[in-house]
């Protein structure tokens, strides 16, 4: 009986230390990777080229979803507005809700699962294949050749396509309310423009998803870095980078928002 | 230490997760030779690589290339030894997302300010000593796998080190290349007074080419000597693996064991 009660405690002492431990070693991945950051803007192509990668190859994914979701925002705003009469107020809605939440939050899940998982698998594979190990017997640094030029290019990523994102959300707004629904144009476009604030709305949406564009690349990056050199280990932290940079991003956008738009 | 030793291995021990691997290794690679490094399968070669690259550390004893000792080097000290080694991974390990010609320039653009002009004429003479000038344009998952260890065999010697270091260079090849590949280390070390260390399973070929071997089994050395000296050895383990027989006078793993304990681990 006692055996068995201490035997559940170490397990729980022993994952608890895990968990610290994980961290602290994540946090160092973290920091190694800022300090050797040097060659992904003396040598701007590196980073360029991911971007391209993690960048433009997810283009597709976050302008359709875009465009989907404002047009969805458009159907179910109209349906509220209209019951209080203020249907007009619909490109306000649209575009507050996309700049402020949706399009920093969704352009991040959509990130996470497009290119946060193929960063991991690359890593990984590169790891599993001993790549990283013959650049290190090169005398060549992988986190500063590798790693950090696929971080800057997601945190430089992430937020071109959140607005992206926003603005081809406003658009399907704009197709249903104003071209299938009939709400007035002039109104939905100049009551928008009145209402959005460039500080309060568009920089603070901004600022989220540069936080969320390191979150989950980081997360991605130390995933494929640390996952076991085995196609088993690489598919587990390919996993574990969307599941975990999903909720990093949730939770993020709870603290942010709360410090943001208090007043 | 003697000066004439590029690499000497002192009582080295070591294991994966406690479970020991090399168990008190003594070893000399002297400058300018070809050793060559043989044992079954398993036995520890590519640890023994790894060991003197700095990838891992010794339980016990140390590495030293060229004087100084491996595992004491800071990371700055090691990254400066290690360009000056050259290591054929046993897999390869080709960067998948660069053509084979960039595989080859790669540590020529990183480590050097070389204009392209010339980086392109230096890749496409490794390349041509591989027999692979008409590839520069594929990708490694392009490659056959006998390819691809010869891109990998150009990539190592790229920078022209002081030792190269190759795992199972023949492995996957054909007779043709084998035969060439293996003139090619000869010539390196030769013309550019490199030190090679080939670990292979490939007696034949590597005794016409090597100046020594040493047998590894059980995680000790069983043998060593130059080629003639192990052809007329009549040590059973080296009879065994010279000529390939299945059923030595000495059961394989029982050979490990009696001779680790006979030759007293010591004195190389
Ligand atoms: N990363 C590792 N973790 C745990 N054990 C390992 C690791 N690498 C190798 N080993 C074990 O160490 C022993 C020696 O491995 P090593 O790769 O050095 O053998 P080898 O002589 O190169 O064999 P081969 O000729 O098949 O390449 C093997 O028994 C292997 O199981
Ligand atoms: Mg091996």
């Amino acid at each position: 009986m006692f055996e068995r009660m201490t035997g559940g405690l170490r397990g729980i002492g022993h994952t608890a230390i895990d968990g610290v431990w994980r961290i602290g070693y994540a946090s160092r991945f973290f920091l190694l990777t800022l300090f050797k950051s040097g060659i992904s803007f003396r040598r701007f192509g590196l980073t360029i080229k991911e971007i391209y990668f993690s960048g433009v190859l997810s283009l597709i994914i976050i302008v359709v979803s875009g465009l989907f979701v404002g047009m969805v925002l458009g159907l179910q705003g109209y349906e509220t507005l209209q019951k209080y009469g203020s249907e007009q107020a619909l490109g306000v809605m649209v575009a507050l809700t996309l700049t402020r939440e949706l399009g920093p939050v969704v352009s991040a899940l959509l990130f996470a699962s497009r290119a946060g998982s193929a960063i991991t698998a690359e890593i990984g594979l590169m790891k599993a294949t001993e790549q990283i190990t013959a650049m290190e017997m090169m005398a060549i640094d992988p986190i500063s050749r590798v790693v950090a030029p696929r971080f800057w290019a997601g945190v430089i990523s992430m937020p071109l396509l959140a607005a992206m994102f926003s603005a081809v959300g406003v658009f399907g707004g704009y197709l249903v309310g104003v071209v299938m629904i009939g709400v007035d144009e002039g109104a939905f476009w100049s009551q928008m423009q009145a209402a959005v604030d460039f500080r309060q709305d568009i920089l603070n949406g901004i600022i989220k998803s540069v936080v969320f564009g390191v979150a989950v690349t980081a997360i991605a990056l130390f995933e494929g870095y640390d996952a076991p050199p085995t196609a088993e280990g690489v598919s587990h932290a390919t996993t574990r980078t969307v599941v975990t940079s999903s909720l990093a991003v949730l939770a993020l956008d709870l603290v942010l928002t709360a410090f943001m738009f208090r007043g | 230490m003697s000066k004439d030793n590029l690499v000497e291995i002192n009582n080295v021990s070591f294991g994966y997760n406690k479970r020991p691997v090399l168990k008190g290794i003594n070893m000399a690679i002297p400058r300018g030779r070809v050793v060559a490094i043989m044992g079954g399968s398993g036995c520890g070669k590519t640890t023994l690589l790894r060991l003197i690259g700095g990838q891992i550390k010794p339980q016990q004893g140390e590495v030293r290339v060229a004087g100084q000792v491996v595992h004491e080097l800071d990371r700055e000290e090691l990254y400066k030894m290690r360009r000056r080694m050259g290591m054929l991974f046993q897999f390869g390990a080709l960067f998948t997302d660069m053509s084979v010609f960039d595989n080859v320039a790669f540590q020529m653009r990183e480590h050097t300010d070389l204009p392209e002009a010339v980086i392109r004429d230096l890749v496409l003479l490794k390349l041509h000593a591989v027999g692979l000038r008409g590839a520069r344009d594929l990708m490694p998952s392009e490659l056959s796998g006998g390819m691809a260890r010869r891109v990998a065999l150009a990539r190592a010697v790229a920078l022209d080190p002081m030792l190269i270091m190759y795992d199972e260079p023949f492995a996957g090849l054909d007779p043709i290349s084998l035969g060439v590949i293996g003139n090619l280390i000869r010539r390196l070390n030769d013309a550019l007074g490199v030190t090679s260390i080939v670990v292979t399973h490939d007696v034949h070929e590597s005794l016409q080419i090597v100046d020594y071997v040493y047998f590894v089994s059980e995680g000790v050395i069983v043998a060593h000597g130059t080629p003639e000296e192990m052809r007329q050895s009549a040590k059973p383990f080296v009879h065994q693996f010279v000529h390939g027989e299945m059923d030595g006078p000495v059961p394989f793993h029982y050979a490990g064991e009696d001779y680790g304990a006979d030759l007293g681990l010591g004195h190389v």
